[in-house]
């Protein structure tokens, strides 16, 4: 009886001592979770601090012209009339445009630099292609105005007036300014965001999927098809998301050079106005309550389309993950 | 047995990562309709040197190969050689299955053919449920072809490997540890396949489990430290072997 008195104490001794030791630890990480979930929820109370002042300032020219708003082209400080279908449009088409130029360039270069080049040469240009990001967008918008839009106005834009004016996106004056070129500038400056994390997409797809193509008998393109490509879909789409979301808020070289017409014009070569170069342009000038009320309401239009390209993206991205695992074995 | 010819041969095969000579003289011969067994300790050289054998080694930055490999008596080395021609005559499959994530169980599987130039859906149709039968996964999959190949347990993936390999009818099949991920039914099902494909295809297999190599091997070839230290009957490797380090390897004395 004594000795196994004596042996259950000893088994039980080292089990209480690592049972204190383990609830130590386990306050250390409560502490961490809270101190996290409340960074987390602190970002979140921001974000919703935001849209509720941006929607209480925007209330008066919501009540004033209703759903209207958004559907109607005509904004006229001085007979206090305001409509911000214009500004939504020219910011999708701008930035519909600027993907559509940044996408495959940006792929491109993504593609060449981790698949083609040779070490040396990827690394220094991929460090110059990273470096565009860092440049101011102001700088971006004088570039806009004094190189790419003269460009554009005597070269590309008559070109394309010439040989595709049968398509009303290409018909009307070259202007230089206009929509198109924002859609240029914009397409240069999300270029390095779309291809830096598509690079690194790449070099996160594992080497097994590119040898199931090399051994498959897949030529170098084949094997960057099926073995890199193929894996990557969804990190390519959040980076072009990403791209989108900068493309859609940028606001400075965009008023620079998209030639503030509040108007919307069917040719992409006439001046246009996004939501935010609009913002730029007036919120310093409006002084009737109801033109900053309308402007808020712009703001609040924005941070909502915003809102929703990122969340039909992040439906898209899941929709195609959960197609992937379906059927698996739990 | 009857002796059958050989198809696949090397002739002092030497093979390189930069400076490192991962693989030295090694002379083997294949005969067709066989399963050669390779074994050894980690490390000595038995993935370098099968990924001779397909041109696949050749794909590792600053990796290379000297001597010849003769596949079907011309050298798959000589300059001018095409190692897409070859890679496309010689399967692979690898230690950790790698389907396509982004493909379905059946474009897996076609996705060999469809690189070899094939387009016609009743072509595909017909590849597909043959390699599928061969790899003993038909009945598994037949009525989710469309499902994502990576839906399937790791075993299944593995026979869908298997079966995207013997989609191109390659008269050589390598495979680098194949069953090392799976657990014992899965490696006996695989095991089982071997044994039935040799019927079609000439199998070069590596392997760590000794038993596995007994099991379905007609030839072992035991390598130690980038050498190729014999190669004979699997019979004779494991009851009488001529050199004392296969020996030892096989008594456990090392390794
Ligand atoms: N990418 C590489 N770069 C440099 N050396 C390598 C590389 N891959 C393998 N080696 C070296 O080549 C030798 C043979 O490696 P290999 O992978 O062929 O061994 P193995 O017999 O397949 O081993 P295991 O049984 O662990 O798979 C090892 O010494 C290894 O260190
Ligand atoms: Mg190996």
């Amino acid at each position: 009886m004594g000795a196994q008195e004596l042996e259950q104490s000893s088994l039980l001794i080292p089990e209480v001592k690592s049972r204190k030791k383990r609830r130590d630890v386990h306050a250390g990480d409560r502490r961490f979770f809270w101190t996290l979930r409340a960074v987390a929820l602190l970002i979140l109370a921001v974000l919703i601090a935001i849209a509720v002042q941006l929607f209480l300032v925007s209330l008066p020219a919501i009540r004033h012209f209703g759903v209207g708003f958004v559907f109607s082209t005509d904004w006229n400080p001085v007979r206090n009339r305001f409509g911000a279908a214009a500004f939504v449009y020219g910011t999708v088409v701008s930035s519909v445009l600027a993907i559509a130029i940044a996408f495959p360039i940006s792929l491109g270069v993504a593609l060449f630099l981790n698949e083609l080049a040779p070490r040396r040469l990827a690394s220094a240009v991929g460090f110059l292609v990273e470096m565009l990001a860092a440049i101011p967008s102001v700088v971006y918008g004088l570039w806009g105005l004094f190189v790419v839009a003269p460009w554009l106005r005597t070269v590309f834009e008559p070109m394309m007036i010439r040989y595709f004016g049968f398509i009303p996106l290409f018909q009307g004056p070259p202007y230089g300014v206009g929509m198109f070129t924002a859609g240029v500038v914009l397409a240069i400056m999300i270029t390095p965001t779309i291809s830096a994390i598509s690079r690194e997409i790449f070099r996160a797809v594992p080497l097994s999927h590119r040898e199931a193509a090399l051994a498959l008998g897949a030529t170098r393109w084949e094997t960057i098809r099926l073995g890199v490509l193929n894996s990557s879909r969804l990190g390519i789409l959040g980076a072009v998301i990403l791209g989108l979301g900068r493309a859609l808020g940028e606001t400075m070289a965009v008023t620079m050079v998209i030639g503030n017409r509040k108007d919307i014009a069917l040719s992409l070569f006439a001046p246009a106005q996004t939501m935010a170069s609009l913002l730029a342009n007036e919120y310093a000038e409006a002084s009737d309550d109801l033109h900053l009320s309308a402007l808020a309401t712009v703001g609040f239009l924005l941070f909502l389309v915003s809102f929703l390209i990122n969340s039909l993206a992040r439906f898209l991205v899941w929709r195609v993950e959960s197609r992937q695992k379906e059927g698996a074995p739990r | 047995m009857a002796q059958t010819s050989i198809i696949l041969q090397t002739k002092r095969v030497n093979a390189y990562f930069g400076k490192v000579h991962a693989i030295q003289d090694v002379s083997l011969e294949f005969r067709s309709n066989t399963v050669t067994a390779m074994i050894g300790p980690s490390g000595c050289g038995k993935s370098t040197f099968i990924r001779t054998l397909n041109r696949m080694h050749e794909e590792v930055p600053g990796a290379r190969v000297e001597g010849e490999v003769l596949l079907d008596g011309s050298n798959i080395y000589q300059p001018g050689v095409d190692p897409v021609s070859i890679r496309r005559r010689i399967g692979m499959v690898f230690q950790k299955a790698n389907p396509f994530p982004s493909l379905s169980i059946f474009d897996n599987v076609a996705a060999g053919l469809k690189l070899a130039g094939f387009q016609r859906r009743t072509v595909l149709q017909e590849v597909v449920e043959r390699s599928l039968r061969q790899a003993a996964l038909w009945d598994e999959v037949k009525d989710k072809l469309k499902a994502p190949g990576t839906s399937l347990s790791g075993g299944q993936q593995q026979r869908l490997c298997i079966a995207r390999a013997l989609a191109v009818s390659p008269p050589v099949l390598l495979m680098d540890e194949p069953t090392s991920a799976l657990d014992p039914i899965s490696t006996a099902k695989i095991e089982e396949l071997v044994m039935e494909l040799k019927n079609e295809v000439t199998i070069v297999i590596v392997t760590h489990n000794m038993q596995q190599a007994a099991r379905i091997s007609d030839h072992t070839a035991f390598f130690l430290m980038g050498e190729m230290v014999e190669c004979d009957l699997t019979s004779r490797i494991f009851t009488k072997p001529r050199d004392s380090r296969t020996e030892n390897y096989i008594t456990g004395r090392f390794g």
